[in-house]
Order: C-alpha cells, then structure tokens, then sequence
C-alpha cells in the first residue's frame, strides 16, 4: 500500500460529499463502497421501506424489512464507518424540486430505478445546477454481459452505459450486474473528486 | 454542412429539429438525454430546437433498473 497517496486521498475524500438519489440496488451498493472508502459526507434521498425482494440486490438484512430505506442504510453505514456524515432525506424526489436536496454536494449519482424518472432528474440537476456533476446508470437489467458497460461522458454527466441492456420491465434485476452498475458510480465519484488515477 | 451525432457524420439538415433528427436516425427509444453541444437539450423543447451546422449531438437512452 503506498501511504503517501492513501492519505492524499482520504484527505481530499474526507473533504468531499455526494449525494444519491434512490437508495434501492444502485444506490445502497454505491452508498456503502463510498462510506467505506472514507467519503466525509452522504446525502441520501429515498421516500421507500425495504421489501423481502429487495434483498436479492440492496445492500439491506432481513431485520430490515418494513424499516425505511434511509434510516437502514444510516444504520449500516455507522456500523461499517461511523465517520461518514450523513444527511438522509425520507422523501419522493417531486418534479420541479429534485435539485433541492444536492446544492451542496460535490457530485450528484442518479440511482433511480424507472426510465421516465431518470430522465426526469438528469434534466433537472444538468438544467438547475449546471456545473455540479452528475453521474447516472442505464441498462442495469440482466446478468453477464459485464464488457458492454461503459462510461460515457457528455459535458458534466458520466453515464455508465450498456446501450443493449433490456429494460427492467422485460428483464430481471439481479445483484451481480446491479451491484457491478452500482460501484462503477462509485469508482466514478471517486475519479471526478481525486481526479483520474495516473 | 454536416453535423456528428453520436460520433457518427451525417448531413446537415436546414431548420431540422432535435424531434426530426431522432426520427431521420431511428432513435426511436422513448426516453432519451439529447445534448447538442454539451448543452442539455430539455425534453419539451425537442420540437422547436433546432440543429445547427457543425453540431456534435449526443443522444443516450435511459433504460429502467436500479
């Protein structure tokens, strides 16, 4: 381990928050790599209980059905790293105010899970706050298939992109290739707030 | 006189909307970020938006899952 560079990074990490909205298999996977990687702050939006099929792909225990999504995941979080601040917002994000929450974040991780929705949020954070990034997922349904992922970068949004993936609504949502989806935002957030890893 | 949309030339189209170059390239997904010139083009504008010449255009489908 080069120490040097470790302390750089969990100095500029510690300095640092994103924010996340949905907290469902994208959103509670890449909440936990980045608590665990020594982010200082997490702003965490999510309006949903945990539901015993949500386990096959969330970050989340069976004593947690029933419970929010939030609180479980302000639960685990100081259980794995109680050094992470945590701001959490038990709320739907409402359409002309899904900006509201992420003013202050260093970068935004859309982790919603429907289509319209994504969209709909992109639009605003890209529109509202033009120069905070934002990075989003499309085409987490499915297994196997992990080298059709990749990153695209549009001006301030990083997508992490697999174009063929079929919709949810068609496809099965599975852990491997969601929790894969989900800590590639994550390594994302990383690679916006350190810079890229030369 | 052309444009590059998704990385790919193709001829510029006079007063062609954001609405008519999906149709003209088949991007016929029903939700989609469309940025000309890393600007985010909003979805309720995509019929009065125009393209103009030497354009980048980037179009990117958000599919469900999470």
């Amino acid at each position: 381990m080069n120490k040097v560079k470790f302390e750089r990074i969990q100095k500029k990490l510690k300095e640092s928050s994103v924010g996340i909205a949905g907290l469902g298999g994208l959103g509670s996977n890449a909440a936990v790599a980045l608590a665990r990687a020594g982010i200082g702050c997490l702003v965490l939006v999510d309006f949903d209980k945990i539901e015993e099929n949500n386990l096959g792909r969330q970050y989340y225990f069976l004593e947690h059905i029933g419970k929010t999504k939030v609180d479980s995941l302000k639960e685990i979080i100081g259980k794995i790293n109680p050094q992470v601040e945590l701001i959490t917002h038990n709320i739907k994000l409402e359409k002309g105010l899904m900006e509201k929450p992420f003013k202050d974040v260093t970068v935004v991780i859309e982790a919603l899970d429907n289509a319209e929705t994504k969209t709909i949020f992109i639009e605003e954070i890209l529109s509202k706050l033009p120069n905070k990034p934002v990075i989003a997922a499309s085409g987490v349904a499915g297994y196997g298939h992990s080298d059709r992922i990749t990153t695209k970068r549009l001006g301030n949004l990083y997508m992490c992109y697999d174009g063929k993936a079929k919709s949810s609504d068609d496809d099965v949502l599975i852990a491997p290739r969601v929790s894969l989806m989900a800590n590639w935002e994550a390594n994302l957030a990383l690679e916006i707030i350190l810079g890229e890893d030369k | 006189m052309s444009i590059e949309v998704n990385s790919k030339v193709v001829d510029w189209v006079e007063n062609e909307t954001v609405k008519d170059l999906l149709k003209r390239m088949r991007y016929t997904f029903p939700l989609v970020v469309v940025k000309i010139n890393d600007k985010v083009v909003p979805r309720k504008d995509f019929s009065e938006v125009k393209i103009p010449d030497n354009s980048k255009v980037a179009v990117i489908h958000m599919i469900s899952g999470g």
